[in-house]
């Protein structure tokens, strides 16, 4: 019913998409698969008419359409939830589903969609109260007013940007439900996404797109993951990076009864208490929002706590300033990669040593910067950490997001810290990337460094942590070991049920 | 103590009187604001409105074509401030210093002739019935007619923001630009749109200076009302009905300070007359919480320039 014919679209330098041509049947799940950056999120934003295509065209039921704004393509019975949600905090969830629709009366009146919204939740599944304020809602129910929304305006073709990646594994479950029922109804989804395993759950046809070339199109009943994955990267993938059992040594990292605000001033950390040993990486297991941020800034001394006390090596920091934390030997790789991890105007070298004052791995005049021994240095980490960048002078804004991160790596991880926070370290980040932040956090816990871990991605802790605690609204809920049998009473935890954990 | 009830009725009277051109000039900048466009410009637009109002007037004799023509000069201003801060996304601060600068030097160099001259002006009207009722006919029914036309404005504008779907429109440009933008609203056009619109009922403050209040031009007449007209937006949290109180709350302070210089308390003038700006930054103070500003549906994007394509 829907077809992309040689579609091509350029950004400076880049090359998004390369004459990629896409079917779309009517009551199909089409997964497009790609590592980031391959360019399945611009072809949609072509569909939806985000983007304008350099060339191409685009076909619905045969015939020739003009997709120039996301208005155009709703009318064509396109509809798009986005990575980002696009909701008006202040709206509630009629209002937001009703904005900017032709239907709307003068004095917009609310009840008539209220009982629609209930209608459609109860069909497909999507349950949420249509009077209840945008800004209150969670991720997940955010996610399921983006598709109620496009359900709304009887939306034939559906896109779903990384859906999954905001859900714990029930949520994603009840979000497959939705799609099969969907999918009987005979609306098309298309499903944007590079996890194997939620790909072959729900797909019915594939579309393997890699550096902005379109690899193939397989049927799902054809193929297998190690397949997919070999089309997706180009090369056989690690499938899985050994974990080593290194001998946990003494405790190196110590949180007593942490309480901390967020910048709301509202508890964010609920009385925490956790030790990390040397040579263990602690898992801190969560749906995003639930005090990981807090957590990780208060450890790290940029957030002051309204109650207890965090030890590094038997020392109470609870009142030293991050500079004396970072001599100590901790070190942070923050969630906000270009906000709080890098300077993005400055060059690669001076963000790789924008800690340098600090710690004075490079000797350096008390006054003046040291610019040959900076730059010597900063040649040699760039190589050992494999950083793809024209230069050590370009600003760092201009690196992909694996790199820098690889960046953010290097100045952290490269004075041999005794304790590393790392806050969901590969978010973001395509496999490559990703494969190189978990073989360096590993070696971090080889040479006898404690890790602690924050992420949502259940794959990534069982990889990597040797324990796995799991925070929800600001308490830890309990702990599992990483394990994939683990993995349902886990996500029960993460989305808040209570008494499924372990206590210890 | 007999005294003290003229003495009260009196000031409030004044406050109204005093409240009316910061009225004007909020209910004006909440309409920008909302769609997500700071404006710094207040002091400058008010002093365009208060002189292009006295010139028509002095020219035509005619009240309706002044307000008419200091709204257009406004809307004037107003453009160029949507032509610089939304199509060339310069800092919304800066092209709002400058419309201030731009409107004191042309208000000043065109007013420069028109200084001591008498215009047609605005007289109170008692409205007949109301302005019987004790002490509130003294209070709010013996006005000008551009008093009469701010009540009438605060409810319609409340209504228009919070119950229209126009309204609705305006709040999603300014606190989630992208999510309208998704919606097919045009983000651009409506930040055109209510940054000209504001702009011209914020002359119409300044207008009432100079064809009510006073009613002459003096150079700089607005003395300062803009910014805290500015600081009145955050204090309503940008509500038309709480503009009311904030307005009537600052022009009573400006009126008691007049007031009691009037009967010769031992107070210094300069402390008087310090003290609405003094009020301006106790309000900030205690305006300025995410919480509230989530609650109220603050502009989330104010001050930011929009861009679909935009890549950080």
């Amino acid at each position: 019913m829907l077809e992309m014919k040689d579609i091509a679209k350029s950004f400076p330098g880049v090359k998004a998409v390369d004459d990629v041509s896409f079917v779309l049947k009517s009551g199909e799940v089409h997964t497009l698969l790609g590592e980031n950056g391959a360019g399945k999120t611009t072809l949609m934003n072509i569909l939806f008419g985000i983007y304008r295509q350099d060339s191409g065209e685009i076909l619905i039921d045969g015939k020739h359409v003009k997709i120039s704004s996301p208005h155009n393509a709703i009318a064509h019975g396109i509809g798009m939830v986005q990575q980002h949600f696009t909701l008006v905090p202040s709206f509630t969830v009629a209002e937001n589903t009703v904005l900017g629709l032709r239907e709307l009366g003068v004095f917009p009146r609310t009840g008539r969609v209220e009982r629609r919204i209930r209608e459609l939740g109860d069909t497909y599944g999507l349950k949420v109260d249509p009077d209840a304020r945008a800004w209150t809602l969670s991720v997940g129910e955010k996610q399921r007013v983006e598709i109620l929304k496009i359900l709304y305006t009887g939306a034939k073709i559906l896109i779903l940007d990384e859906p999954t990646a905001v859900l714990v594994p029930h949520e994603t479950r009840a979000l497959f439900d939705a799609l099969r029922k969907m999918k009987e109804a005979d609306t098309s989804v298309v499903f944007i996404s590079h996890k194997l395993d939620e790909v072959m759950q729900i797909s019915d046809r594939i579309t393997v797109l890699r550096k902005g070339l379109a690899v193939d199109t397989v049927d799902k009943k054809a193929t297998t993951k190690a397949a997919l994955a070999k089309m997706m990267v180009g090369r056989d993938l690690l499938v899985d990076v050994p974990r080593t059992d290194v001998e946990t040594g003494s405790k190196i990292l110590e949180v007593k009864n942490l309480r901390v605000n967020d910048d709301r001033g509202l508890t964010a950390v609920n009385d925490i208490s956790f030790t990390v040993r040397a040579g263990e990486v602690l898992g801190i297991a969560g749906v995003e929002g639930n005090g990981q941020r807090e957590l990780a800034e208060c450890i790290y001394g940029m957030r002051k706590p309204l109650n207890g006390k965090v030890f590094i090596d038997g020392q109470d920091i609870t009142r030293t300033p991050v500079r004396k934390r970072v001599q100590l030997g901790l070190s942070f790789i923050p969630q906000d990669r270009k906000g709080m991890a890098i300077s993005p105007n400055l060059s690669v070298e001076e963000n790789l040593f924008a800690k340098n004052y600090a710690t004075q791995s490079v000797p350096s005049h008390p006054l003046l910067s040291n610019r040959t021994g900076v730059s010597t240095a900063s040649r040699k980490l760039v190589r050992d950490f494999s950083i793809v960048t024209p230069s050590e002078k370009t600003r760092a804004k201009y690196l992909s997001g694996g790199n820098i991160q690889k960046v953010v790596l290097a100045r952290e991880l490269s004075s041999s810290p005794k304790a590393v926070i790392a806050a969901q370290p590969t978010r973001g980040l395509d496999v490559g990337a990703m494969e190189f932040v978990y073989k360096t956090l590993l070696e971090q816990k080889k040479k006898g460094a404690a890790v602690l871990l924050l992420a949502g991605d259940l794959d990534e802790l069982f990889r990597l942590a040797d324990r796995v605690a799991v925070i929800y609204g600001g308490k830890l809920v309990g702990y599992a070991s990483p394990d994939s049998s683990n993995r349902e009473k886990i996500g029960l935890m993460m989305s808040g049920a209570s008494g499924a954990g372990d206590e210890a | 103590m007999s005294d003290i009830v003229p003495f009260v009725v009196f000031t409030l009277q004044a406050a109204v009187r005093a409240g009316t051109p910061l009225l004007f000039a909020v209910l004006g900048d909440i309409l920008t604001e909302r769609s997500g466009v700071m404006n710094l410009g207040i002091e400058g637009l008010m002093l365009v409105g208060a002189i292009s109002g006295f010139v028509a007037s002095y020219s035509t004799g005619n009240l309706f074509l002044a307000i008419v023509v200091a709204m257009l000069a406004g809307a004037a201003l107003g453009l160029v401030h949507a032509f610089f801060t939304i199509s060339l996304r310069v800092n919304q601060i800066v092209s709002g210093l400058a419309i201030t600068m731009l409107g004191t030097g042309i208000s000043g160099l065109w007013g420069k002739g028109y200084v001591g001259v008498v215009a047609q002006r605005f007289t109170p009207m008692r409205i007949p019935l109301l302005s019987d009722i004790p002490y509130i006919g003294t209070i709010f029914f013996n006005h000008s007619l551009l008093v009469y036309i701010s009540y009438i404005c605060v409810p319609l504008l409340w209504l228009f923001v919070y119950k229209t779907k126009y309204g609705m429109t305006l709040r999603a440009v300014g606190e989630a630009p992208e999510a309208a933008d998704s919606r097919g609203i045009n983000v651009f056009a409506v930040r055109y749109f209510y940054t000209v619109l504001g702009c011209s009922i914020t002359a119409i403050g300044g207008a009432y200076l100079s064809l009510a209040y006073n009613s002459m031009w003096i150079e700089n007449m607005t003395a300062g009302r803009g910014w805290i007209a500015i600081a009145l937006v955050l204090f309503a949290t940008w509500d038309p009905v709480k503009a009311l109180f904030g307005a009537y709350l600052f022009g009573g302070v400006t009126a008691l300070g007049f007031r009691l210089q009037a009967i010769g308390a031992d107070i210094p003038t300069d402390f008087l007359r310090m003290l609405p700006y003094l009020l301006t930054v106790v309000v900030l103070i205690f305006t300025s919480t995410e919480k509230l500003r989530l609650r109220v549906g603050a502009p989330a994007t104010l001050g930011i320039p929009y861009s679909r394509e935009e890549k950080t």
